[in-house]
């Protein structure tokens, strides 16, 4: 395994309540650079939270973890607003686009937040991923409009437009028909060929089968890894 | 490139909803135009209420107050011979009163001399009965150096006939309020006989009828020159009974009233604590605008509070979203506060424009004709500094209106979002 982009040790997730429900129990990870990674079990297993874990939203955790070699437990809210917006790219079950924007608008938003290029590169980067996923020529219909299996590949552009580090996906084909999977899949599939990290939350098998590693959870544990 | 990306997406955010954008700012623009409708008009109110009242009153009024002086006492000096007794005299009898200013020459010299005074015009005033054939009325007849009192009090814009000069040109001249000439029905030349408390009769020629626009004034008041009371009191030129002053600066009428009071050793009143009525009316007319207009605002800003607490509850996903990709508590707080703000500022610059043409309209609008007023239309001021206050009233209150919910929109815990 190559240098790890992503290390997590003895992660431990508490649920509040009159009887703390401990979620995660004992996680220790590593993703190396380029992997494609899918986390598989039953719903109510905490694959979810995990990778709210991973992501950094979720910071209320015990343990430690390192995303491209910065200690990310610990920082401060806005530190980590920043870091996501460099390095993380989110693409979840229900796309969520922001409505009222048009297509190149949403994908070219986080890359704005960024604001390491000027809008005209940012906007001739939006065009170039949204030809990838074949999508250019909807890019200035209002993201209100489209079909599911077009968000999905709208939510895909946008995670990728900062180049990010690691590739999030929670669930993206949950959601959609089984043509439309297959297109999503297909994209994961040729992302992962280009090199990219991508650590994916699925029920899936099929979806799983394709990638380089799946990671089994049962009751907050990680009980198999299979490489493949 | 932070600032602006936040700001396309407010931007954005606030035109999908136009409606409810507009309806958000047409409430700040109500509150604003009526705060500035009101504290013109009642300003202007207050301004015209003023104006006139001050027309006939002096900055500050000289004079010898009613005070009898019981330390001389004829039985105490013819008992006094022995030390040891004590003299009370119980309730006793005034006897000399004067009701004139000692050396008055003296005192006005002065007071032309004093840096704050503008025009001193000294009076010997005194309570009359005007006749003219069987009608008889009750008066006060003001000897004025007519000069200084037409300076003092503009009497050559008040005059209905004749000139504050003509008095002076005319032998025993007398300027009759307009009432007061009306209900003797007499007319510039008339003839009319004056007599005094002490029943001393003297013939005076109306010379001219002057008109204060108070029925207060216009119904007693007459004028002629200092000699001519003096005359008629059988008095020599001193008797001077009050002093009146007008003052460069309105404002500094209290202290100086004071200061004048106590150097002169004479009752010294300043037109605030003459007219306190002036004062009071002024005072809850202020109050009345600012009570109605914060109300105004403050229901302005709950509408906008309601508004975006709506729109940040139907956004929660979308600040999810904007979270997850990276934009910090602080970023979504920027994005909703600054829509708040622009429907503040908007409805500001709309709310001082509908203020200012209401303000206009009022001031066009003829005020019913009485018999004495002197008003045409309803009296509206415009001062730049009210719709500054209005502009900054209206940005506060968005801002504060604004600020809980976008700081909840900040506070969203974007996990909780996604995973229901």
């Amino acid at each position: 395994m190559n240098t790890p982009i992503l290390q997590a040790q003895h992660l431990d997730k508490f649920f509040p309540g009159p009887e703390p429900f401990q979620v995660l129990k004992d996680i220790t990870l590593s993703i190396g650079k380029g992997e494609f990674i899918t986390i598989i079990g039953k719903s109510g297993c905490g694959k979810s939270s995990l990778l709210y874990l991973l992501s950094t939203l979720d910071t209320d955790y015990k343990g430690n973890l390192s995303i491209n070699g910065t200690r990310v437990t610990g920082l401060g809210e806005r530190a980590l607003s920043r870091f996501r917006n460099e390095h993380i790219g989110f693409v979840f079950q229900f796309h969520y686009l922001l409505p009222e924007f048009t297509v190149l608008q949403n994908i070219m938003i986080p890359a704005l937040r960024l604001g390491k290029l000027s809008r005209e590169a940012i906007e001739a980067q939006a065009m170039t991923k949204m030809k990838e996923m074949g999508i250019d020529d909807i890019a200035s219909k209002p993201s209100g409009k489209l079909s599911g299996g077009q968000q999905q590949r709208v939510a895909i552009a946008r995670a990728l437009i900062n180049n990010p580090g690691i590739i999030m996906a929670d669930e993206p084909t949950g959601n959609l028909d089984s043509i439309n999977t297959k297109i999503v899949f297909d994209i994961f599939h040729a992302l992962s060929r280009q090199g990219n990290t991508i650590l994916a939350v699925t029920h899936d098998r099929d979806f799983a089968a394709h990638s380089d590693r799946i990671i089994e959870m049962v009751d907050g544990r990680i009980t198999a890894k299979h490489s493949q | 490139m932070k600032l602006p990306v936040n700001f396309m997406i407010s931007g954005t955010q606030l035109l999908s909803r136009k409606k409810q954008s507009l309806i958000a700012m047409l409430g700040v623009m109500f509150g604003i135009a009526m705060f500035i409708f009101m504290i013109s008009f009642m300003k202007g109110v207050n301004k015209f209420i003023e104006d006139t009242m001050l027309a006939a009153i002096p900055d500050i009024h000289l004079y010898n107050d009613i005070r009898t002086d019981y330390n001389h006492s004829v039985a105490a000096s013819w008992l006094r011979q022995d030390p040891s007794k004590v003299i009370v005299v119980r309730h006793p009898r005034p006897s000399r009163i004067h009701l004139n200013l000692k050396d008055p020459y003296r005192i006005i010299a002065d007071l032309k001399a004093t840096p704050e005074v503008a025009v001193v015009s000294p009076l010997s005033s005194t309570q009359v009965f005007f006749n003219y054939g069987p009608v008889q009325l009750n008066g006060v007849l003001d000897g004025v150096d007519i000069y200084a009192e037409d300076r003092i009090f503009d009497l050559g814009k008040k005059m209905v006939s004749g000139a504050p000069e003509d008095l002076l040109t005319t032998d025993k001249g007398i300027l009759l309020g307009q009432g007061l000439a009306d209900k003797l029905n007499v007319i510039k030349g008339d003839l009319i006989t004056l007599a005094s408390p002490a029943g001393a009769v003297m013939r005076f020629r109306v010379a001219g009828t002057f008109s204060f626009g108070m029925s207060a004034v216009d119904n007693i008041k007459a004028y002629t020159t200092l000699s001519g009371v003096q005359q008629l009191l059988g008095k020599d030129h001193d008797y001077i009974t009050d002093i009146r002053v007008r003052l460069r600066d309105l404002t500094q009428a209290k202290s100086t009233a004071v200061l004048l009071g106590r150097k002169y050793g004479y009752k010294s009143e300043d037109w605030e604590t003459t007219n306190p009525s002036i004062k009071t009316g002024n005072m809850i007319r202020d109050t009345l605008t600012w009570v109605v207009s914060i109300t105004l605002l403050t229901v302005a800003g709950f509408g906008i509070y309601n508004i975006m607490n709506m729109v940040i509850s139907s956004k929660m996903k979308d600040i999810a979203i904007l979270k997850a990709q990276g934009f910090s508590g602080k970023d979504i707080l920027q994005i909703f506060l600054s829509q708040s703000l622009v429907i503040g500022v908007l409805g500001a610059i709309f709310g001082l424009g509908l203020g200012y043409a209401l303000s206009y309209g009022m001031s066009r609008v003829p005020f019913p004709q009485g018999e004495i007023t002197s008003l045409k239309y309803f009296p509206v001021v415009f001062e730049t500094r009210h719709y500054l206050l209005g502009a900054a009233f209206g940005v506060l209150t968005t801002f504060v209106a604004g600020v809980m919910p976008a700081r909840k929109a900040g506070r969203v815990d974007p996990v909780a979002i996604l995973r229901s």
